[in-house]
């Protein structure tokens, strides 16, 4: 792969790189996106189904940004439960009662849109709660619990919606829609989002307990860190990521049905970015700034797809063989470095 | 042939004079009691710990000594009793209580975090922060300050990745944290475990330190030559109960012994081989390197026992691994059993009938989870068919075999079916040994066969090994206790940086051993502490 | 601590040793068989032979892929591409045999072996490329879910002939006075003796426990684990695809075949008392946590729940048994 991308023609630049890189424990997921960048140029340059490329199109580039919001919302949730050696399989199903509730409850009112947003923040809080309480007090498999907890919530969401439920005012739709200068809302919601997961996990006492937890949760608990209710809250914050996600997702859809999270793969994929974005899935390990480079590797990847024109179905194919290159890449890369 | 190389000495402490003996003991423990399901672990336990004082707790595995250590470090609420601290009665509900009042406790797996730096473990959960914001120039600040109260500032920087740093550096970490709680008593268990000789010296130093500095340390240890280096009094506990506590100066090491063991063990090692049990030679190498070796030759003969002795990283494990097809050697010629042969994988080398005991029972021993019988089945499930048997587990013939072994090496469980984890630690290293010995193995390599094992099981395992050279196995055996390496070995080969850098004949000194496993040629001038007592160990 | 011997201590009363041998059985089996009485009660028609055997039919897909999720899970992984090789097996085979029932063999011989060409890749990356396998069989899940859609243009096409139909919803008549003995309860069982001897009274099954409980210590007794490791991917990617005909016969062709299968087997596996990262599992309990979660399927059924409310109540039940299982062992230890 390295050898299609321009720099490939001075080994010593890469080398180099790769020492730096290796020297402040940068994780090969920044390496992945810019040769995947590279690659997508060259890929546009010659297969290319228009006459423009893509990168001098600002359209296409901030429409990459904009594909990155929904799964890199509540991929930074996600990292969070994972650093903490834990993972929720119910995000999906969350988006989707999210997106469901939200245009259910707004029901076009403007007036609405308040009060559905903050009730839907306390139910993902509840859920978060929930799934944290399972794992900690009955110390079920987090995969179990939150696959449990996940399927109550489609068992509930679809024996009372069937279809598109409602829909929200178009003065939400501005959350997916409208633009700041150049940047779209949704786009500086997201940064917003990484932003404050960067902080939350870097700068305060919180992260450092988090990592704490997932790195070692004996050790955590012999500190006397109070490791149930800091994986706890973990859980709250993903889900909690997960409506913001919803949100934005029923924003851009105008209404919600009940198949748009779990359609979306959410679940699965944002555990995908995170393992590529460097967080270990055995915790402790890890951050937001990786996980948000796991998702432009998708969003890019699925632009250079649209702009070289391959059917949907292959790019389910080539995505998936993605997710395993990208991270064997580095796993293989590790063990051969440990000897 | 050496004895032994404890019975030998009145031996006086090294250490530095004692402290005046403080009046008032600042840990105290009286009439403790904890009871497990099926065992007493404490039964009536009264001590009490002074400052400025090192005192040394010993006892086999299974003595209760561990049990003791939790109850101070309050990880396990004892049943009755009273622990006292400062003189007033205390109760510790949860580990952390115990250290926020002074009460320090380090593990032999230590409690630290690899992925944080060291500022950050040194103060997980006590970060200063401003409204949860970690205040992170104070953090390595306060950090910086502990360090350098223990002179280790410059060997280990605040803002390092832990798991970058050595197992010493770890332990020193370890350290500095108990110091920044301002610990009046630290416990250690069994520190030295993992450390290399130089670096025991440098702990030596740290502890002697803190001791100084008024500092009650609470040492476990099964090596009672460091017990004797450093403790002024010494608490033996025996099946939960507390044989005795004294002062070291009324003790020898052979009583101490006694002590724990509760008779009086004379014959600690078996003896040699005589020269009609040496046979063929069973492997040979000529040159043979990789990465971590470079140009080993040996001859290992049928009914012989070579110890290998060195430093920790001076190639010993590499050795092993190497000669097992675990990291193969790159270069050179390996014979075994008059064939040249150069195993890829291990599988190969059980095959051909080779066996190693590794040095870590848990990691790399045992399947915990599984019962004793296919744990010990294990190897042999290699050797049978490829294609694997149907019924084969079933059949009475395997697990026949199975329990014969486990007679054989005295495994004590109530069942075959028991899962490996609930046995104890001696247990389970019979288990790996009835694992191995299921293979008939020409050649076994044992890799730190008793480390963390109580005195009697140690006699035990010492007597099989012995027993199966007799019986004509070549056996390879790499031990950090010299004592032991002296003890058992027909010759001894010392390793040093990837290298065989000589061989000794049995019955060589511990200074001869240790001259060469520091790398210095025969040539240069050495010193040792006490050369000629030294010899009289092991004449 | 004694030698080891065989004998139980005599001082314990008979109803004491019962009882501690009624709590050494796999709770798994105790609901299995609260869900069934309960079964019988509301619907006594379902004990006489042919609705059962009917029932039988019906669950053999997820307990056979159930099985082969085991073999996965005591290994140390997971294998969330099962779902996908079902939809697959289903859409594909409709599209190759196109209702000629001449191709009935060979394309059964094609699909086991897009089976284990499935679980060599999945064991292969999770093996020689490290990467866990819940990421690696994660990436599968698209890869084979993208290869059946795109073969098939993204809704079923074909049909699959009445040969190859017959394995998930027809049986041999007329024998032991029954209407119909479904194939598929004889695949079941064949598949259920076969998967037990592997796991348990074979060297294979006590190499691949001892793998998934301890790597390095399997490897150092002469395991061979990438072998052991690729062969329990194999087994389960073939499992599906053996599930895979069976829902397709009963079900017919449809894109939704295999959705959420993933995770029922894992669930099913768990029920059963199976360790998740490994070391621990058992065939027949695997088996039996799918066969109560059919059951519970039934009976919420006859309660007449709406279908959807079957998903929570089956999250509460998974919840609720794994909830239990960690207490009790909590509690024994």
């Amino acid at each position: 792969m390295t050898a299609l991308t321009p720099s490939a023609a001075s080994p010593s630049v890469i080398d180099r790189a790769r020492a730096w890189a290796r020297a402040r424990n940068i994780p090969p997921v920044y390496g992945i996106l810019v040769i995947i960048f590279f690659v997508s140029i060259l890929a546009d340059l010659f297969f290319g189904i228009d006459n423009q490329l893509f990168i001098f199109n600002p359209t296409i580039l901030t429409n990459i940004l904009v594909r990155s919001v929904a799964l890199g919302i509540v991929a930074v949730g996600q990292t969070f439960v994972v650093l903490g050696a834990s993972i929720d399989l119910s995000v999906a199903y969350m988006i989707s009662v999210t997106a469901v509730g939200a245009s259910y409850l707004m029901a076009g009112d403007p007036n609405r849109v308040w009060w559905t947003v903050i009730v839907l923040f306390v139910v993902g809080a509840v859920v978060g709660l929930v799934n944290g309480t399972i794992i900690t007090k009955l110390k079920v498999n987090p995969l179990i619990a939150t696959l449990g907890v996940g399927l109550i919530l489609k068992g509930l969401l679809n024996a009372s919606f069937a279809n598109f439920a409602g829909s929200v005012p178009i003065s939400f739709q501005a959350f997916a829609y409208n633009a700041i200068g150049p940047l779209p809302i949704s786009v500086l919601v997201l940064f917003a989002v990484v932003i404050a997961g960067w902080f939350l996990l870097r700068r305060t006492r919180y992260g450092a307990h988090l990592y704490a937890v997932g790195g070692s949760e004996e050790t955590a608990r012999l500190s006397g860190l109070h490791t149930d209710r800091i994986l706890t809250i973990a859980h709250v914050i993903c889900s909690m990521t997960a409506v913001l996600t919803g949100l934005f997702v029923v924003s851009r859809l105008r209404s919600g049905a009940p198949w748009v999270g779990t359609d979306g793969l959410y679940d699965l994929e944002s555990i995908a970015a995170t393992v590529i974005g460097g967080t270990a899935l055995s915790g402790g390990k890890g951050g937001v700034w990786g996980t948000l480079a796991g998702v432009l590797i998708f969003s890019l990847l699925d632009t250079m797809f649209n702009q070289i024109g391959i059917d949907a179905y292959m790019k389910q194919i080539l995505r998936g063989a993605v997710i395993i290159l990208a991270v064997g890449f580095y796993t293989f890369r590790s063990k051969a470095e440990q000897g | 042939m050496a004895e032994n190389f404890l019975t030998e000495t009145e031996h006086e402490p090294i250490a530095p004079p004692p402290a005046p003996p403080a009046a008032q003991p600042v840990l105290e423990v009286a009439h403790i009691a904890k009871q497990f399901p099926g065992v007493l672990a404490l039964d009536d336990v009264s001590v009490a710990f002074y400052p400025g004082e090192v005192h040394a707790v010993v006892g086999e595995n299974g003595a209760g000594k561990s049990t003791l250590m939790k109850v101070l470090a309050g990880a396990i609420r004892p049943d009755s009793g009273e622990l006292r601290f400062d003189g007033r009665p205390v109760t510790f509900n949860h580990p952390a209580e115990a250290q926020q009042a002074g009460i320090s406790i380090i593990y032999q797996e230590f409690n630290l975090l690899p992925e944080r730096t060291v500022a950050e473990n040194i103060f997980l959960g006590r970060e200063p922060h401003r409204f949860g914001v970690i205040d992170y120039k104070q953090l390595e600040a306060d950090t910086l300050a502990v360090l350098e109260r223990l002179e280790a500032q410059d060997l280990i920087s605040p803002t390092a990745q832990l798991g970058t740093l050595s197992v010493a550096q770890q332990q020193i970490v370890e350290i500095a944290k108990a110091l920044s709680f301002d610990a009046k008593v630290l416990i250690m268990d069994e520190p030295t475990a993992a450390l290399a000789s130089q670096e025991v010296a440098v702990l030596t130093d740290l502890v002697r330190r803190l001791q100084a500095g008024g500092m009650a340390i609470i040492y476990i240890s099964h090596r009672l030559v460091e017990v004797f280096d450093l403790a002024q009094r010494v608490t033996v506990l025996k099946d939960g109960q507390k044989v005795t506590t004294e002062m070291i100066g009324d003790l020898n090491m052979s009583r101490i012994v006694e002590l724990m063991v509760g008779r009086v063990l004379s014959e600690y090692f078996p003896e040699r081989a005589r020269p009609e049990d040496i046979g063929e030679v069973v492997l040979r190498l000529r040159g043979a390197s990789n990465d971590a070796l470079h140009d080993i030759d040996l001859e290992l003969r049928a009914g012989e026992i070579i110890g290998i002795a060195g430093l920790q990283g001076s190639g010993r494990t590499a050795l092993a691994q190497a000669i097992f097809g675990v990291e193969p050697f790159e270069t050179g010629t390996m014979e075994f059993a008059g064939r040249a042969e150069l195993f890829a994988t291990p599988s190969q080398a059980i095959r051909r009938r080779l066996g190693y005991v590794t040095e870590d029972r848990k990691y790399e021993g045992l399947a915990l989870k599984q019962p004793i019988n296919d744990n010990i089945l294990l190897t042999l499930r290699t050797l049978q068919n490829k294609v694997s048997r149907v019924f084969r587990n079933g059949t009475r013939s395997d697990r026949e075999m199975a329990l014969e072994l486990a007679r054989r090496v005295d495994v004590r469980a109530p069942t075959m079916e028991r899962e490996v984890r609930t046995l104890s630690g001696g247990n389970q290293q019979k288990v790996v040994l009835a694992k191995w010995l299921a293979t008939d193995a020409k050649l076994l390599i044992f890799d730190e066969p008793t480390r963390g094992i109580d005195v009697e099981a140690k006699a035990s395992i010492h007597e099989r090994i012995r027993e199966l050279a007799r019986a004509g196995t070549a056996v390879l055996m790499i031990s950090s206790e010299l004592p032991e390496v002296i003890g058992m070995s027909d010759r001894i080969l010392v390793m040093w940086d990837g290298a065989i850098i000589g061989e000794l004949p049995a019955g060589a000194s511990e200074a001869e051993i240790m001259h060469l496993a520091t790398g210095q040629k025969e040539d240069t001038k050495y010193e040792i502490r006490d050369t000629s007592e030294e010899r009289a160990l092991d004449s | 601590m004694t030698q080891i011997t065989a004998t139980t201590s005599a001082s314990e009363s008979f109803g004491a040793r019962a009882m501690h041998w009624l709590r050494t059985i796999n709770p798994v089996y105790y609901i299995a068989l609260v869900l069934l009485v309960a079964v019988g009660y509301l619907n006594p028609v379902f004990y006489t032979p042919d609705p059962f055997l009917a029932f039988l039919a019906r669950a053999a897909p997820l307990m056979i892929l159930t099985a082969g999720q085991v073999f996965v899970l005591v290994s140390g992984g997971f294998d969330l591409s099962v779902g996908s090789v079902v939809t697959s097996t289903v859409i594909i085979s409709a599209i190759l045999a196109n209702n000629d029932p001449n191709s009935t063999w060979w394309v059964i011989l094609f699909l086991l072996a897009g089976g284990v060409l499935v679980g060599l890749i999945n064991g292969a990356v999770t093996t020689f490329l490290k990467v866990p396998s819940l990421i690696s069989t994660l990436g599968m899940l698209l890869v084979v879910r993208g290869v059946g859609l795109l073969w098939s243009g993204g809704a079923p096409r074909g049909y699959l002939p009445d040969n190859l139909r017959m394995f998930g919803r027809s049986g041999i008549e007329g024998i032991f006075g029954l209407r119909q003995f479904p194939y598929a309860v004889i695949l079941l069982v064949v598949f259920a003796v076969l998967y037990w001897l592997l796991l348990h009274r074979m060297n294979y099954g006590r190499q691949l426990l001892a793998l998934g409980d301890n790597p390095r210590a399997s490897r150092l007794s002469g395991v061979n684990i990438s072998l052991v490791r690729v062969s329990a991917f194999v087994i389960c990617s073939v499992s599906a695809a053996i599930a895979g005909i069976l829902i397709g016969g009963r079900g017919g062709v449809s894109i939704e075949a295999g959705t959420g299968l993933e995770m029922q087997s894992i669930a099913a596996a768990v029920l059963g008392g199976t360790m998740l990262l490994g070391g621990r599992g058992s065939v027949p309990a695997a088996m039996t946590g799918a066969l109560a979660l059919e059951v519970l399927f039934t009976l919420l059924n006859l309660m007449g729940l709406p279908k959807p409310l079957r998903d929570a109540v089956q999250g509460l039940i998974i919840i609720g048994a794994v909830a239990y299982t960690a207490y009790s062992t909590r509690k024994t230890r």
